[in-house]
């Protein structure tokens, strides 16, 4: 009698099959696109031409598809860092105000050193932006170690403590003298990023990025140190017992981390807008988070989350230019997205089984 | 008649099948063994008849009734109790209070009412409990008194201990055997889980053995000798490790502890001035009762715990202020009290035999992966691991984690190993395997510093036996000296020998 009723269950499994994963960002695009249907109805456009426009026409010319390497480019960097900590088992948020730290190094000697020959300077301001964020992460890196302080608390507030302090900068000392917007000086011609390819926005940043990611690649899987970063993050008693420093190497991943957030900035700076202003970054250091996460903290994870980000921050401008729908649902598509394919994630570690 | 009748059991985990097909009667009125190793489906079968876990198939009946028991608050309802190793008391909450938790009569608490009412039942059940204490304040063998009595203040018929006595010192043991028979002449059913004999022997009136998830049998404890019971639960005759009597009686003394003092996590006195000393060749023995410091000097001896003061010598080299890394740099094998935390569960088998060593895998920063690989399939044959090089850690059995870390300090030839609860949690091959290994590096000559809440495992092992009480050591015997009962005097504080 029970026979007609299928009765399935939840079972934890703890190897989930190989191929699994690369089902899971095809799943969470038709999820998404059935959740998101009912919104773009009311927005009256045609879902599948919206989201023809939103994922394939992107990739159908050169300009557009450019753009996406282009919007992946902080994600790159930003993802890489958020991976560096998190991997060391420190939670990092505060990606957003490393990158300010690095874009304020970046604006402030962009503009000093103009008379200093490129060569010269684009390799400075990519140091002084490491610099920088790294020193923007030591307060909250030595506050963890030196006394337990919870970083996910401090990094967090210390992005809103960055953001005053970008805004104090861009309303008094560097307030643009000519237009009396709130921005820094154009840096001097010396310190912007060359382009890659003529009439594009595709510039050295996205090269920085790549050699990032593949820097964060041999770290964590070729070095010794990756390997005590990882042991420190998934088992710190274990890695202490070991005999591995966990303060040294947590306080080193989270300033690397920091630095790699700064170069976030630098690159923004420096390849983009050419002055430091308060919406430099449209959250990309809170993006990062997202990409570390759906990237499960590998390079190659990373870079290809930030690919697939940058392709959905080109398409959603596409759709709402071409149909005349709220930049907005771009947005809410992406959120959309995020919080299906997180659910994916936590799905892929059961299996459905017939009781 | 039985009061439970568990019938045709089968309960699978993924691959693992942990109960197969097993039948358990419990008749009323008697103390019944459920014995087996570890593993053997003991505790899967009694969370089953609790609602922890729902059975693939088959039948419960609860006096005569089929049942269908789909959550502790069911089981509770059909008079069935348990106590579990971790007992579910709020400290902070008095014994009155944790009694009534959950089976609260309306929304208000009168504290009196409920204290009235939970020391007439304590007095009914003859269980000598004050119900205005604190549970912060008692010690192991109160508590468990106040889990069973938990349990029979909600009517319960049927008593489900598992592993009981394992938290005892002996003499609490002889308390909680007087309870279980005084409850039972009063028509109240035992399940007793265990996998010691000699316990089962003396308090059970029958005994169900399990072996690998299946029915061995069930038999009247009368008549059964502890050799024949132990053969149907292991399936052999006879078990155990022989230890050769001590040779090295004239050996250097290898490593020399001093004072050592230390404190615990809250900053309170763990360790008073514990002296010590392990020869060449000798197994040093730490019994005790859980919590009386161990936890703290295993810390303090393998570098992971500061000590307050004292002096700890391996071969007269001073350790204390160097790294856990200078200690293992040194020559102490330090092997940590709890498997868990001494590996890194989501690195590989490979890299957590590594992790100890990495120096030397390193060339200018860079991991040699196939020296690694190399090191890590060779002492996964030496030390016969089962799993592959490449398995998490996390997905290995109890003891296969167990050998992974004794592979990892004992391939190294240490001068000293230092060893808390090595067999904690084991079945009896890993045991026997654990303690054969111990036994050899004791040949070999280095100095063991064991320290196991296993009575048994000490007297088995142990040249010479310390016990620790509340962080001091009470006395020191020789094996040939030490029998359970002076030594279960010694680890309860009520003498001191020195």
């Amino acid at each position: 009698m029970e026979t007609s009723r299928l009765r399935l269950r939840f079972v934890k499994t703890d190897n989930p099959p190989v191929w699994v994963r690369p089902l899971i960002p095809v799943l969470a695009l038709v999820v998404t696109f059935i959740l998101t249907s009912a919104l773009i109805f009311w927005a009256n456009a045609n879902p599948f031409e919206t989201y023809y426009h939103f994922l394939i026409a992107p990739l159908t010319n050169k300009v557009s598809a450019l753009e996406i390497l282009v919007k992946a480019t902080p994600l790159m960097l930003t993802g890489a860092a958020v991976t560096f900590a998190f991997a060391a088992g420190y939670y990092n948020i505060g990606a957003e105000g490393q990158l300010f730290a690095g874009a304020i190094a970046a604006a402030g000697l962009g503009v000093a050193m103009k008379e200093v020959p490129a060569f010269i300077t684009i390799p400075t301001i990519v140091i002084a932006g490491f610099a920088a964020g790294m020193l923007w992460a030591t307060i909250p890196a030595l506050l963890k170690v030196k006394l337990q302080v919870d970083e996910v608390v401090t990094t967090l507030l210390l992005n809103s403590v960055m953001g005053f302090i970008v805004s104090a900068l861009l309303n008094g000392p560097w307030r643009d003298p000519n237009s009396g917007w709130p921005q820094s000086p154009e840096i001097g011609a010396s310190a912007i990023f060359f382009k890659l390819i003529p009439r594009s926005r595709l510039n050295l940043g996205f090269v920085i990025g790549l050699l990032v990611i593949l820097v964060l690649w041999f770290v964590l899987t070729r070095t010794s140190f990756g390997l005590k970063m990882r042991a420190v993050g998934l088992g710190k008693p274990a890695a202490r017992f070991a005999g591995i420093h966990v303060g040294r190497t947590t306080l080193i991943a989270a300033l690397v981390s920091g630095g790699i957030a700064g170069i976030a900035g630098v690159a923004e700076v420096a390849g983009i807008q050419y002055h430091l202003i308060g919406d430099l970054s449209a959250g990309y250091g809170y993006t990062g988070i997202i990409i570390a996460t759906l990237g499960s903290l590998n390079a190659v994870g990373v870079f290809i989350a930030s690919l697939f980000f940058g392709l959905v921050d080109a398409g959603a401008q596409t759709v709402s230019r071409v149909l005349g729908v709220p930049v907005y649902l771009g947005e809410v598509t992406q959120a959309t997205m995020l919080l299906v394919a997180l659910g994916f994630f936590l799905l892929q570690r059961y299996r459905l089984r017939r009781m | 008649m039985y009061i439970v009748d568990m019938l045709g059991i089968t309960k699978t985990f993924g691959e693992l099948v942990a109960n197969d097909n097993v039948d358990f009667q419990l008749r009323k009125g008697e103390i019944h063994a459920l014995l087996g190793e570890n593993g053997a489906g003991k505790t899967t079968l009694m969370r089953i008849l609790y609602g922890l876990y729902r059975p693939d198939t088959g039948i419960i009946k609860v006096a005569e009734q089929p049942v269908e028991i789909h959550s502790p608050k069911d089981a509770i309802a059909n008079g069935i109790g348990m106590v579990t190793q971790h007992f579910a008391l709020v400290p902070p909450l008095s014994v009155a209070e944790n009694i009534v938790l959950g089976n609260t009569d309306g929304f208000v608490v009168n504290r009196a009412v409920i204290e009235e009412k939970v020391g007439a039942a304590a007095h009914r059940f003859g269980i000598e409990i004050d119900p205005k204490s604190l549970v912060r304040h008692l010690a192991v063998g109160q508590r468990q008194r106040v889990e069973i009595l938990k349990a029979l203040y909600r009517n319960a018929r049927v008593l489900i201990l598992d592993e009981p006595t394992a938290v005892l010192v002996p003499q609490e043991v002889d308390a909680l055997f007087e309870t279980l028979n005084r409850l039972k002449a009063d028509g109240l059913s035992v399940i007793f889980i265990s996998h010691k004999l000699h316990e089962v022997t003396q308090i059970t009136d029958r005994v169900t053995v399990l072996r690998d998830g299946k029915l061995i049998g069930t038999v009247d404890t009368k008549g059964m000798s502890q050799s024949q019971l132990a053969a149907m639960m292991v399936g052999r005759e006879t078990f155990g490790v022989t230890r050769k009597d001590e040779q090295h009686q004239q050996q250097p003394v290898t490593l020399h502890i001093d004072n050592l003092c230390a404190k615990n996590d809250q900053g309170m006195p763990a360790l008073t001035n514990i002296c010590l000393e392990v020869k060449a060749g000798e197994i040093l023995g730490i019994a005790g009762v859980g919590g009386n410091g161990q936890k703290e000097l295993a810390e303090t001896l393998c570098g992971v715990r500061e000590c307050a003061s004292g002096s700890i010598q391996l071969e007269g080299k001073e350790l204390i202020g160097q790294t856990p890394a200078g200690f293992t740099q040194a020559g102490v094998g330090r092997i940590p009290e709890d498997r868990h935390e001494g590996m890194v569960g989501d690195l590989t088998v490979t890299e957590n035999l590594a992790l100890e060593h990495l120096n030397e895998y390193t060339r200018s920063g860079v991991l040699d992966h196939k020296a690694i690989r190399n090191r890590a399939e060779e002492l996964i044959r030496q030390f016969q691991i089962k799993a592959r090089p490449n398995d998490p850690v996390r997905t290995l059995s109890g003891g296969n984690m167990q050998k992974v870390l004794l592979a990892r300090v004992l391939s190294r030839d240490p001068k000293a190993v230092i060893v808390p609860q090595p067999t904690r949690g084991l079945d009896v091959g890993a045991t026997d395997y654990v303690r054969q290994q111990l036994l050899e590096q004791r040949d070999r000559g280095a100095a063991i510093l064991l320290i196991s809440e296993d009575l048994d495992e000490i007297l088995a092992l142990s040249d010479r036996i310390a016990v620790i009480y509340e962080g001091e050591i009470v006395g020191i015997l020789p094996a040939g000296e030490a029998t359970p009962e002076r030594l279960g005097l010694l680890m309860s504080g009520a003498v001191k020998e020195h």
